[in-house]
């Protein structure tokens, strides 16, 4: 049996510091924590920077080695600092240097990277995932910052290197938790499942922002414990919890196979725990880890004015229209033909879901966001320059009386820098799983 | 009658950067059934400008939960993307008409 405990579902969100330390109490065989994810757009990984500021993960970090200290079993973070490219490891690791000389500990620190170089992937070749966008070998160089996705394996030789903190870039959510119960030969579908139940921490069950979890797999399934007072497991909020996030609430694809739930059974052991057996895992006949990628797609400048003038409130969508009519013949006049995008997003009626939306309800009021987005900044900020005057005083009408819009800022434009994307949704196969990935032992 | 009406919960979210997934929690087997019969996926994917066979449809009768997934209207983050984290999506089909 493996015993992992899981804080909360990424560093960064939060933990009950009382749930932990039973947690703690428990006895737990490893902790691990997930650092990071997608789901915040492409600027993290693209510019290689954490989500989280560096205190409050200093903070939440320093928690966990204590935990860790206390507990006398290894502390695995993936994914660190939000993007887990090398960047975010060094960020990490001197986050981590710092709180164990402020604290008196000591621990050995192992890391594991996960970057590409985007020239060398470039030649590499990939397979294209279901709904990956059309790419070149240019839009890959392109990339600021690549990584792959570590699995289990990689983890299990990070594991084996006996360090106390392991400090993984770009993982899967469910390799930090799975590696070390496949190590010691529980059964592999319980693993796979448990660990992606567990992913999200406290998610699974009741009080999910509670997020302290104790995941206990074994040679036949795996059972799941809320940690914190209120949070319960129940075996609906156990199984609901594949659907999160999950394209496919069955199926869950990893660098060395699948696991497949459809023939998996949840019962309730008490109140708050849940037992789950009957999922089973399928091996690869190829190794394959996916691959991240982002690359400057612009740079951007953005404006907001708001209105309050029911004639203009009804009509906003008109007003828009014609103000990137007119605009675009100013831009060209004034500077040339220019490669750009400019759109102007109706806030309280369109912004959120564009022409998608059929029927929003009527508003008191609208906002205009103004996204201008160009090859550099200054051409950005001076084509969003020559929308002022519009956003200002544009009327609907050559005969109305000139308007006046509300504008909260002075400037207007605020220049937000460059606007990044994502474009690899692709595998690669490896012949040995350590092929992509560099491990270090530090001194 | 509208979806809304009659389940506890639409969630839409990303499933990473390429894909959205929409999770329709009818809360009782007869508030499922409406759905399973009355909502189709043709009519899913125009509310969303989707190809119809590209979207994955799940009955998923135990949890009382209808869910679809199809590849992001917009790639998540992209110049058009106008929601980070696909929640919004979730409204628009509240707000789909049933059978």
């Amino acid at each position: 049996m493996t015993r992992i405990l899981i804080p909360s579902g990424a560093l960064g969100l939060g933990y009950d510091q009382t749930a932990l330390d039973r947690g703690v109490a428990a006895r737990p065989d490893l902790i691990a924590i997930d650092g990071g994810s997608t789901d915040s757009g492409p600027s993290y990984l693209g510019r290689g920077l954490s989500k989280y500021t560096r205190a409050g993960t200093k903070a939440e970090w320093a928690g966990l080695i204590r935990a860790r200290q206390a507990a006398g079993c290894p502390l695995v973070i993936g994914t660190a600092g939000t993007c887990g490219t090398d960047s975010t490891v060094d960020w990490l690791v001197d986050i981590t240097r710092e709180i164990l000389a402020e604290e008196g500990l000591t621990a050995t620190i192992a890391t594991l990277k996960c970057e590409q170089d985007p020239a060398q992937i470039a030649r590499t070749t990939l397979t294209a995932l279901p709904g990956a966008p059309d790419i070149d070998a240019d839009t890959i160089a392109d990339c600021t910052h690549i990584v792959a996705l570590a699995g289990a394996e990689q983890i299990m030789a990070a594991l084996d290197t006996g360090a106390d903190i392991i400090i993984a870039g770009r993982t899967t959510d469910t390799a930090i938790i799975a590696a070390l119960p496949l190590q010691r030969g529980d059964h592999a579908g319980a693993v796979w499942h448990g660990a992606k139940v567990g992913e999200c921490g406290a998610l699974c069950a009741t009080n999910p922002q509670s997020g302290v979890l104790l995941l206990d797999t074994d040679a036949d399934g795996f059972t799941v414990t809320p940690l914190a007072d209120g949070a319960c497991a129940t075996p609906h909020t156990v199984s609901a919890h594949m659907l999160y996030e999950n394209s496919d609430p069955f199926i869950l694809h990893e660098p060395g196979g699948y696991l497949d739930v459809t023939d998996a059974t949840y019962t309730a052991i008490d109140d708050r725990s849940v037992r789950v057996t009957g999922a089973e895992w399928h091996i690869a006949d190829a190794y394959t880890v996916k691959l991240e990628g982002a690359r400057i797609a612009g740079y951007q400048t953005v404006a907001l004015v708001t209105i309050r003038d029911p004639h203009y409130v009804a009509n906003a969508a008109a007003w828009c229209d014609d103000i990137l009519q007119k605009h675009a013949a100013k831009v060209t006049a004034r500077m040339g033909p220019q490669d750009y995008d400019c759109q102007l997003r109706i806030i309280g009626q369109t912004a959120t879901l564009g022409a998608l939306d059929h029927s929003p309800a009527p508003a008191s009021e609208v906002g205009v966001l103004a996204i201008v987005t160009a090859a550099d900044q200054t051409t950005a900020h001076d084509i969003a320059k020559l929308l002022n005057p519009y956003l200002l005083h544009h009327p609907l009408t050559r005969d109305e009386e000139q308007p006046t819009f509300a504008f909260p800022f002075s400037p207007p434009e605020i220049d937000k820098g460059a606007a990044y994307a994502f474009v690899l949704h692709h595998v690669m196969t490896l012949k040995d799983p350590m092929d992509a990935f560099r491990l270090e032992v530090l001194a | 009658m509208i979806v809304r009406d009659v389940v506890t919960k639409v969630r839409s979210k990303n499933a990473g950067p390429f894909w959205l997934t929409i999770d329709i929690f009818c809360g009782t087997p007869d508030a499922f059934a409406r759905i399973r019969d009355g909502l189709s996926t043709d009519r899913v994917a125009t509310a969303l400008a989707a190809d119809p066979a590209a979207i994955k449809r799940f009955d998923i009768a135990p949890l009382h939960v209808v869910k679809f997934s199809l590849p992001r209207p917009t790639v998540q983050g992209a110049l058009d993307d106008r929601d980070m984290h696909g929640a919004g999506w979730a409204p628009l089909i509240a707000e789909l008409d049933l059978n």
